[in-house]
């Protein structure tokens, strides 16, 4: 599903990916953990094409395919997705009409016509009742005063929307209550298959309990310094990152 | 000869066929006079700093158009909002055209100027009303006084309301290489009285075509009057337009002004509150690119207490357009409890496009609320990622982005169809489809 090959990017010359090596393959969940500052925002937007960041030495494949020369829109469109860790205000713009263009436009992409109203209706009604989200929610500006928890599920509901091929959740369970986290995870894991792959960015294995990965790997300066199964995720918890900063610097 | 002078020099060509004993001459040549006294405004004026008259005073216009031209309805509909059924009034080359006119006496009055300067019945409106809130000062309104003849003339008496929207529409039709307009327009809502006018110039080619228009409106206790001006004219038109209304007790008037095309437009927009909880809005959207320039000047003077006024204005320029914000808000000492509000908010799309905004506040009460506040700045970077990240090409989220951001001064238009075609005109200008409405 995703490959990518010693990717390095930087921002003002400030080198933030290092030299990164990750194989993610369909029907798999990786966590990428990591202490604050470590770079894994940047991997997820680098991924989803910011061209805020310079992508120096390195590579990203989905699908065998390069992902290089493409926009932020033709990767949406090969079906990648990034809930945001802080996603944008968009003043203006209801939640429902945001879906209705963005699902249409992938459509318009892939040579599809839009999608018939009342499908596009009936299929808003079906992922907001999963994620639990009130009707007058979705004609709500985009994210406009929502709290730190209604943002994140509201890019749930639209990842459950878009059905991506491969979905990176930047630090979704921040700003979620229990019973918030255990909803957006019971969302997302109605998404997992075998045909998609998820990568789950977070600080707390809590998460972790919810949306079971199949690996963890902790992002570290730039590099990945180690990587696992999922009990790397309870060690980090109980020993905190202090102890792989030492094993690092060696 | 220089446009001043060959102005001047009509006046006494156009005197000719008109009848001098009418009141309103005096005030015409008292006009002409004022005219010729103060000529175009120039650079060196305060309030037109930033708008040059200059390049098209060397135009050669013509200012009595020869001959009368007769169009098709089918070459002008999409001028019209023709979705709904509305009373109109149209001019082409600054004649009334009967044949694409729907105008009224049925209780209400929507029809000419030139009819109400002549007929008896209407002198009374006329001597109460003709040039009493416009300027007799500013040049080019004294300008268009001279030359007052045709325009809009619309009466709602006490209590009255139009059976349909008014649409009033001036067209230019390019027979002329370059033509000058001056329509003159009086509105007058009595106490109670209700109306929404729809008010369009449009040329036809691309032929000069300088319109120097005014508008009095007046509303009397509670009446409650919309006013839509749609300004998406050619790239070879030109419009000043002057609007000057005068407001009583607890009524509503709210204008909005669509800047979307043409060379240059400067519009002179003033509020007079003459009674007490009156509520004056004024929103405008503006789109340019080229090198098209736009001037809002907008005044509201407070003059009673308990009033409120409302001012909100977004500009998108591109390319090497300017925009230009001038936003006056007088508080009399006597005119305490105002609640006076102005945001102006713009967005650069490119590094030559530049905007003025200034915010004037001579405020002379203590008690009132006054805020204002305006922002210049780029299209939202972490947005545009955000829309592209959900597979919303880059022009389409341009396109969505700059939606939103004039969404809010949309949002108060009260004819619905009105808002899908000023939608369509602001789509087609950025050339993207939306698959809705905002
Ligand atoms: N746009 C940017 N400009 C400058 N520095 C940045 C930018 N984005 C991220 N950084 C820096 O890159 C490093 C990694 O940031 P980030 O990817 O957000 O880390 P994480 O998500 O792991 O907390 C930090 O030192 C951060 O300050
Ligand atoms: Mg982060």
């Amino acid at each position: 599903m995703l490959e990518i090959k010693n990717l390095h990017a930087s921002v003002d010359d400030k080198e933030i990916l290092k030299g990164i090596d990750l194989k993610v393959n369909a029907g798999e969940v990786h966590a990428i953990m990591g202490p604050n500052g470590s770079g894994k925002s940047t991997l997820a937007e680098v991924i989803a094409g910011q061209e805020e960041f310079e992508v120096g030495e390195g590579n990203i494949f989905l699908e065998g395919e390069d992902l290089e020369e493409l926009s932020p829109e033709e990767r949406a469109h090969k079906g990648v997705f990034l809930s945001f860790q802080y996603p944008v205000e968009i003043p203006g713009v209801s939640v429902t009409n945001f879906m209705k263009t963005a699902i249409n436009e992938s459509r318009k992409a892939q040579g599809l016509e839009d999608m018939p109203a009342n499908e596009m209706l009936k299929k808003i009604r079906e992922k907001s009742e999963m994620l639990e989200i009130d009707r007058k929610f979705l004609s709500r500006s985009l994210n406009e005063g929502f709290s730190g928890g209604e943002k994140k599920r509201n890019e749930i509901f639209q990842m459950a929307m878009m059905e991506p091929k491969l979905a990176i959740l930047d630090e979704t369970d921040s700003g979620l209550d229990i019973d918030a986290l255990r909803i957006v995870a019971n969302g997302v894991n109605k998404l997992r298959s075998k045909d998609n792959a998820i990568i789950v960015i977070t600080h707390y294995q809590r998460l972790l309990e919810y949306i079971v990965p199949d690996f963890v790997h902790v992002l570290y300066n730039g590099k990945i310094v180690k990587s696992g199964t999922k009990e790397l995720a309870l060690e980090l918890e109980e020993k905190g990152y202090d102890w792989l900063k030492e094993e690092a610097a060696v | 000869m220089d446009l001043k002078e060959k102005l001047v020099s009509s006046f006494m060509a156009f005197e000719d066929g008109l009848d001098l004993d009418h009141p309103v001459h005096e005030e015409r040549s008292n006009a002409i006079k004022n005219f010729e006294t103060k000529g175009f405004p120039t650079k060196k004026d305060e309030a037109w700093k930033y708008t040059s008259l200059k390049g098209l005073q060397k135009i050669d216009f013509s200012i009595f158009p020869k001959q009368e031209t007769t169009l098709e309805y089918k070459d002008v509909k999409k001028y019209f909002l023709h979705e709904i059924d509305a009373y109109k009034i149209v001019f082409v080359d600054g004649v009334y055209s009967s044949y694409l006119s729907e105008t009224t006496h049925d209780g209400v009055d929507v029809c000419l100027m030139s009819s109400a300067f002549s007929k008896p019945m209407f002198k009374q409106v006329i001597e109460v009303y003709f040039n009493k809130a416009a300027s007799k000062d500013e040049s080019l309104t004294s300008l268009n006084t001279a030359f007052s003849k045709e325009g809009a003339y619309i009466y709602i008496p006490k209590n009255k309301m139009p059976k349909k929207p008014i649409q009033i529409l001036h067209l230019a039709t390019g027979n002329e290489a370059a033509l000058m307009l001056q329509p003159r327009n009086l509105i007058v809502a009595e106490d109670n009285a209700e109306v929404q006018i729809i008010e369009r110039h449009q040329s036809l080619t691309g032929n000069e075509v300088f319109t120097n228009c005014v508008t009095e409106i007046f509303a009397g206790k509670d009446a409650i009057v919309d006013y839509y001006k749609v300004q998406n004219d050619a790239p070879t038109a030109s419009l000043v337009d002057n609007t000057y209304i005068s407001q009583k007790n607890s009524s509503v008037v709210r204008v909005h002004t669509f800047s979307l095309g043409g060379k240059l437009i400067r519009n002179n927009l003033n509020f007079y509150q003459n009674g007490e909880r009156i509520d004056s809005t004024l929103k405008g959207v503006t789109i340019l690119g080229d090198k098209q320039h736009v001037d809002h000047h907008t005044l509201v003077h407070h003059a009673q207490p308990n009033c409120e006024s409302h001012q909100d204005y977004k500009g998108i320029f591109g390319d090497s357009s300017t925009g230009v914000f001038n936003g006056k808000i007088i508080v009399d000492k006597i005119a305490q409890k105002t609640d006076a509000f102005q945001q102006n908010n713009n967005i650069l799309l490119s590094d030559k496009s530049t905007i003025n905004s200034k915010p004037q506040l001579e405020i002379f009460a203590d008690d009132v609320k006054c805020s204002h506040g305006c922002t210049i700045g780029q299209l939202d970077e972490e947005a545009m990622f955000y829309l592209r990240s959900r597979g919303i090409p880059k022009k389409e989220a341009k396109a969505l982005l700059m939606y939103a951001f004039a969404n809010n001064v949309l949002e108060s238009v009260r004819i619905p169809e009105l808002k899908v075609r000023i939608n369509k005109i602001i789509a087609d200008k950025l050339g993207v489809r939306m698959g809705f409405d905002l």
